[in-house]
């Protein structure tokens, strides 16, 4: 191998700059994981009794499946009795009522991460729940927001105040046996975000939701339920980070999204768990459920995702089209260097009449690490005019990494159309001499290169997050976007 | 401004260029012409500080200063630049903010702050007119679905945008037609002046017909053979390479 791809290599390879511990008094089950556990966990968060219900049967349900191994993915096995499945930082009495009664620890930890809780600082626009470990421990703007009708709290507190709503919408996209992870999460998930949009609102701020992993040997079980209501609108926003440790820890997500008759929702993640150090050791196992029932006419759901972090990402966010006319969408740049391995991608599923959908997806493999897309287009008999776009591109970075495409397509219906594109390159010694000819160092021009290779990716993030993604790309954009 | 002594160059075990002498001085137009083989790509891409080639002796000073001790990026900040013989593609990645972001690099360099972005737009816009080219060009993928002729007018835009001191063109004549070819050398003769170089590297007398250079040298073998001014690039057109190989031998 060469010294420039080497050189290229190195460029790519980037500090993990979020990868510091908070040091907090906290509350954690010992690990290990049966009925008691799921029992006391339900108790302390004095859930009503149907979600004890749901999570017992889920934890059934997990107890009689195998972890999924069709993936692209090289996986050492997982203890789920060495886990805790629950860590909290400790409460002073009743927890914090406002942003002055949350620990300063907290919000400094979300300070350095770039996510000041504190309003007067937020960037105006954007609502902010943040989750530490196992709960959520601050949401902005719910003043503002409920002036709107919106809800957005963490989904504990939905519990406790909107237990109608969760209840109707809980499980109703991703049913607890719908696969091993979903199983899991749905048994022992501890908080995440819930957000509602009333018939005919259009959300008046950005939401946000920023996972932080800070205590060690536990494991990550958020759950995300959106709910967009008829003729409503909403772009939601999520981040995620964890301190570096040498073992590997589990964080299994769930997402569900519904969309009613001309709803919209907007769905922007930026991924950067830690990904493990240079040689694989340690590093966040990220298996997440994404899904999005467009269930009303003319209704879209559009997925963004950058998947810079974590030592393994399973991850398929996916939308069932089931309103006529409605649209599926989703976007990805996938980001794996050193070991980390990624099998990502989406599934479209359509079954309304002339609806749509589109897949963008960039995958960039550096290092050893191995790049797959795995994407499943289904076009139902009832999706009369069925349209799909799908368009797959791999760079590669040096020669000791691997690209794979693996596209399922599957059509009953002779009236619709489907078509693939797919790419694999790479950033040649050719390029990058040439961006230094012309003065840029050879990390700019790196970033430069790979920029330009996600920017119909990028174009589609809000722009906040636009910057945010360039520059873990380690990209300075120099304030313009798209 | 350039002083190339007795330069010797391997690519992998293999000697390319075998003691070469050349001295630019400022504002001069040196053409260097040869057969193909005889070390002119070699010569454009050890001056520039690609990677690939091992200079075993001999040295190259610019501006009081040992050249091949510069990373590439550093010798473009100082003013070197080279016009590729084949442009590369960039997808994604637009004209403009590759100019942006070079002018930047040269400014942050001399310690100025980054250019103001109407300056800039008014700048790029200037010179584009000069290279007779669209401005939708600005905002197309570097060089992406560019023609032949497309890509070496992007060349000379970038040089006239940046300025450099030393101007080395590689075959910038090749694959162009007639009319591209004019283009071409107007931009660059527009870029002349009584402190910028040029080296240009080329097989054909043709281009010499369009940038009247000071001085011709012949590279044959490795080596300046011979030197002499533009009549010197008639006699070979005349006589062929292997004149100047027979003389030299």
């Amino acid at each position: 191998m060469s010294s420039s791809t080497q050189e290229i290599e190195q460029l790519i390879g980037q500090e993990y700059k979020q990868g510091f511990v908070t040091d907090l008094e906290v509350d954690t089950f010992p690990p290990g994981l049966d009925e008691d556990v799921i029992r006391r966990l339900s108790k302390v968060k004095n859930e009503p009794e149907f979600m004890l219900e749901y999570r017992l049967q889920a934890f059934r349900h997990w107890q009689e499946m195998d972890s999924p191994d069709w993936a692209q993915l090289n996986i050492d096995p997982i203890d789920y009795q060495a886990i805790s499945y629950y860590s909290a930082p400790k409460k002073k009495e009743d927890g914090p009522k406002s942003l002055d009664e949350v620990d300063p620890e907290l919000l400094e930890t979300y300070k350095k991460l770039g996510i000041p809780l504190d309003e007067q600082e937020r960037l105006a626009g954007v609502a902010v729940d943040a989750v530490f470990d196992s709960v959520s421990v601050a949401t902005t703007f719910k003043g503002k927001l409920k002036d709107a009708g919106v809800i957005f709290c963490p989904i504990s507190e939905a519990l406790q105040d909107h237990p109608d709503l969760v209840k109707q919408y809980l499980g109703s996209v991703v049913p607890t046996g719908d696969n091993f992870f979903a199983a899991l999460n749905a048994a022992v998930f501890t908080d995440g975000s819930f957000v509602y949009i009333p018939k005919g609102v259009r959300c008046p701020m950005e939401l946000s939701t920023y996972f932080r992993i800070n205590a060690a040997n536990t494991g990550q079980f958020e759950r995300t339920l959106i709910i967009a209501d008829e003729d409503s609108h909403v772009s939601y926003l999520e981040g995620c980070t964890a301190p570096m440790r040498d073992e590997n820890q589990l964080h299994a997500a769930v997402v569900e999204l519904v969309a009613l008759d001309n709803a919209e929702i907007k769905y922007s993640t930026v991924q950067n768990w830690y990904p493990g150090d240079k040689d694989g050791k340690g590093g966040i196992y990220n298996f997440v459920t994404k899904r999005a029932e467009c269930r009303g006419a003319n209704s879209k759901v559009s997925w963004t995702q950058v998947e810079t972090g974590s030592a393994i990402t399973w991850k398929y966010p996916s939308c069932v089209l089931l309103g006529d006319n409605s649209v599926g969408e989703f976007y990805s740049v996938a980001l794996t260097n050193n070991y980390q391995q990624a099998d990502t991608g989406t599934k479209m599923i359509h079954v309304g009449k002339n609806t749509s959908s589109t897949i963008i997806s960039k995958g960039i493999s550096a290092g050893k690490a191995q790049n797959t897309y795995r994407g499943l287009v289904k076009v139902a008999k009832s999706a009369a005019q069925a349209r799909n776009y799908t368009q797959c591109d791999s760079l590669l970075v040096g020669d000791r990494c691997g690209a794979h495409t693996f596209p399922y397509v599957e059509v009953k219906q002779p009236s619709a159309q489907v078509e693939h594109e797919a790419t694999t390159s790479k950033i040649s010694e050719d390029q990058l001499f040439f961006c230094q000819q012309r003065g840029l160092s050879a990390e700019d021009a790196v970033s430069m290169i790979v920029n330009g290779f996600c920017k119909e990716v990028f174009k589609e993030l809000p722009m906040e997050f636009a910057v945010e993604a360039q520059a873990l790309l380690g990209i300075s954009l120099e304030g313009s976007v798209g | 401004m350039l002083t190339i002594e007795n330069l010797h160059a391997n690519v992998g075990e293999k000697p390319i260029l075998k003691g070469l002498n050349l001295h630019i001085n400022p504002g001069e137009v040196h053409a260097v012409m040869g057969p193909n083989g005889a070390g002119k790509s070699t010569l454009s891409h050890v001056l520039s500080g690609k990677s690939g080639y091992d200079v075993t002796e001999g040295s190259v000073i610019y501006q009081g200063n040992n050249l091949l001790e510069l990373e590439p990026e550093m010798r473009a900040r100082e003013g070197v630049f080279l016009a590729f013989q084949y442009p590369v593609e960039i997808p994604g990645v637009s004209n403009i903010y590759l100019l942006k972001a070079a002018l930047n690099a040269m400014r942050k360099h001399q310690g100025l702050g980054e250019v103001d972005a109407m300056d800039f737009l008014m700048l790029v816009k200037d010179k584009i007119k000069l290279l007779q080219m669209d401005e939708k060009f600005l905002y197309r993928a570097v060089n992406e679905g560019f023609s032949g002729g497309e890509k070496k007018r992007n060349e000379i835009l970038q040089a006239a945008v940046l300025e450099p001191k030393l101007c080395i063109l590689d075959e910038t004549d090749s694959g162009l037609d007639i009319d591209a070819l004019k283009i071409v050398a107007d931009g660059v003769n527009s870029l002349r002046s009584a402190e910028r170089s040029f080296l240009m590297i080329t097989h054909y007398q043709r281009l010499l017909d369009y940038i009247k250079p000071d001085f011709v040298h012949v590279l044959a073998h490795g080596k300046i053979v011979k030197s002499g001014g533009p009549e010197l690039a008639l006699e070979l057109e005349e006589k062929g390479y292997s004149w100047v190989e027979e003389q030299a031998a």
